[in-house]
């Protein structure tokens, strides 16, 4: 499967208090409210800016701190098809995946904002067709792949009846 | 070969050998979730449960859930609710309680990670929680880690989970610590060294001499901010004081040495002096922006709100040491305390020492045991470029609910003189 979309750049240690802040726990039972506030105290505007088929590309320890599942959740919900960075928080990492949102690991310097990209699931490639840019995202484990092909966690459970790995 | 705590336990409870590496499908022993992650895992699981896929017999099949009475919703982070949808969603977690059987635990209870260690938690199990600082219970040397709301659904619904069993660093301290230098400033050290990534993935054992010596208090202080370094899980082997921990409330049965063998396989292995560690601070904005007092001291920093309490820093030890600061003495003009209790055990432990009556006269606020001002959702919401110094185990941008103010962390002692003096101050001034 190939998606393609354009990157929005952030750094290292974009924290779960960064993507969704504590100050609007009350909305995190209603999740497209808690959605317009993706990413504010990161790069404030960003709500505006994203578009359906987006990529987030950022540093090292993406989705450090909290185990808040709302912050892939609310990404996922503004559009954004994949998440790029050097390396995930371990937590944010599963959960991510949990809910359908590809993760994938791969040395995003070279990206830069606004860049197009394709990103080839199966095959692991990122893209970048103006620059002649090739990169390769580290594979996942099986259970994650598997996984993430049903469409998320409880998608996985419901048609295996447990964990497939 | 030899074994880490990670790799004894889940070999134990699997029945089959492990090693680090291996992905694996557990069983759990206990599953929590609390008021900011169980709507979304409440939710989930009825997803999971429609159309009846997972229900099975002999179990509670109307409601979804594999073992009620290895589970429990917390009411922590909320408590008192101070909005109407925050006491709607702790409505819809008590009916869901009430429903299914599972344990509650009602506002003003306790944060769960330390309700987990008083009541819940014992050597071997394998604890599973939506909350991050889950960790803390591998101070009783059981497998805990913390995972988001779908993971736990669904545990709750088939009693397991998947992981990959972790690499181990062993963290090991000698030495005996200096007047005024606690478990905080170690695991600050710690975090400081490692950096907030520097253990993804892996388990930090915590051993030698300043960890044995070390009260069950100070260890599941370091436990609990294993995940400050990324690290999946925090472990103590079990022992002497473990065993005297839990036969204080009634659970010496459940008592099994846990250790690591001598031939154990670590990926890494740190040797840290305690005798040279002196107070730490975490600086705005990450846990591991970690400096030692004597840097921070001349600069005189300001602080308009000290809070003391948390699963990192709000038992009774910790209280009981604040107390002995404070005592005789009042805040600086110009500088709030507030102050939380753990839990509802904790907080009574302190009515009863008179601990209290001498936090409350020397002018700081007491508030009902929970997270509140932590996460930034109420009891202490700091103002535009305000500063505050709490013991805590995060100073993320915004985490105390204003992107436009500052945090640092500390040890209760740094804390509570650092109140009294109205700027970030060392405690071993008057020790």
């Amino acid at each position: 499967m190939i998606i393609k979309g354009k990157a929005h750049k952030f750094g290292d240690n974009i924290s779960t208090d960064l993507i969704a802040p504590g100050r609007y726990f009350h909305l995190r039972n209603n999740l497209p409210e808690l959605a317009k506030h993706t990413l504010e105290d990161a790069n404030p505007g960003f709500i505006k800016k994203v578009k359906s088929g987006d990529f987030i590309v950022a540093g090292k320890n993406f989705g450090m701190g909290s185990s808040r599942e709302h912050a892939p959740a609310i990404i996922k919900l503004c559009g954004v098809k994949a998440i790029l960075a050097k390396s995930f928080a371990r937590i944010f990492f599963r959960n991510a995946i949990n809910i359908g949102l590809p993760v994938l690991e791969c040395e995003t310097e070279k990206i830069a904002r606004g860049d197009e990209l394709e990103i080839d699931l199966a095959k692991g490639i990122i893209k970048n067709r103006k620059k002649g840019l090739e990169l390769i995202f580290h594979p996942l484990p099986k259970v994650m792949v598997n996984i993430l092909r049903d469409g998320g966690l409880v998608e996985h459970i419901r048609k295996h009846g447990g964990f497939k790995l | 070969m030899g074994k880490t705590i990670s790799e004894k336990i889940i070999t134990s409870r699997l029945g089959r050998e492990v090693t680090a590496g291996n992905i694996v499908i557990v069983p759990v022993d206990l599953c929590m979730v609390q008021d900011g992650t169980g709507p979304l895992a409440i939710k989930q699981l009825r997803k999971l449960k429609r159309g009846g896929a997972l229900s099975g017999p002999g179990r509670a099949v109307d409601c979804g859930i594999f073992a009620p009475e290895k589970t429990i919703i917390f009411l922590d982070h909320a408590v008192p609710p101070p909005r109407k949808e925050l006491s709607n969603v702790q409505r819809e977690l008590r009916d869901f309680a009430r429903e299914t059987k599972v344990n509650l635990s009602e506002i003003g209870e306790g944060i769960s990670h330390q309700r987990l260690v008083e009541s819940f938690v014992n050597p071997g199990d394998i604890v599973i929680g939506a909350d991050s600082h889950t960790c803390t219970s591998g101070a009783l040397a059981a497998f805990a880690t913390g995972m988001g709301s779908t993971d736990v659904a669904v545990v709750m619904a088939t009693g397991k989970t998947w992981l990959r069993v972790p690499l181990t660093f062993l963290i090991n301290v000698e030495g005996k610590f200096p007047q005024g230098v606690y478990a905080k400033d170690l695991i600050l050290y710690i975090i400081g060294m490692l950096g907030a990534d520097g253990a993804t993935y892996r388990a930090l054992e915590f051993a030698g001499e300043a960890v044995e010596k070390m009260s069950l208090s100070g260890r599941f202080t370091l436990c609990n901010m294993a995940v400050e370094a990324g690290a999946k899980a925090g472990l103590v082997a079990s022992d002497g004081l473990t065993r005297a921990y839990l036969k204080e409330r009634d659970r010496e049965k459940r008592y099994k040495e846990i250790k690591a063998d001598k031939d154990a396989k670590y990926e890494r292995v740190f040797e840290i002096d305690a005798s040279k560690l002196e107070p730490m601070l975490a600086c705005p904005e990450t846990p591991d922006n970690v400096k030692p007092i004597s840097q921070i001291k001349a600069k005189n920093i300001r602080i308009d709100q000290v809070f003391i309490g948390t699963c990192t820093n709000g038992r009774i030890e910790d209280l009981r040491l604040v107390a002995e600061i404070l005592k005789g003495r009042r805040c600086a003009p110009g500088t709030r305390l507030i102050i939380a209790p753990a839990s509802r055990q904790v907080y009574l432990q302190a009515v009863k020492e008179g601990i209290l009556e001498i936090l409350v006269g020397a002018g700081a606020t007491i508030l009902s045991p929970g997270c509140g001002p932590c996460v930034g959702l109420q009891g202490g919401i700091l103002a535009d470029n305000e500063k505050c110094l709490s013991t805590a185990n995060r100073n993320f941008k915004g985490r105390m609910g204003n992107p436009n103010s500052q945090i640092y962390l500390s040890s209760p002692a740094t804390a509570a003189w650092t109140a009294v003096k109205g700027k970030i101050s060392d405690p071993r001034e008057i020790m």
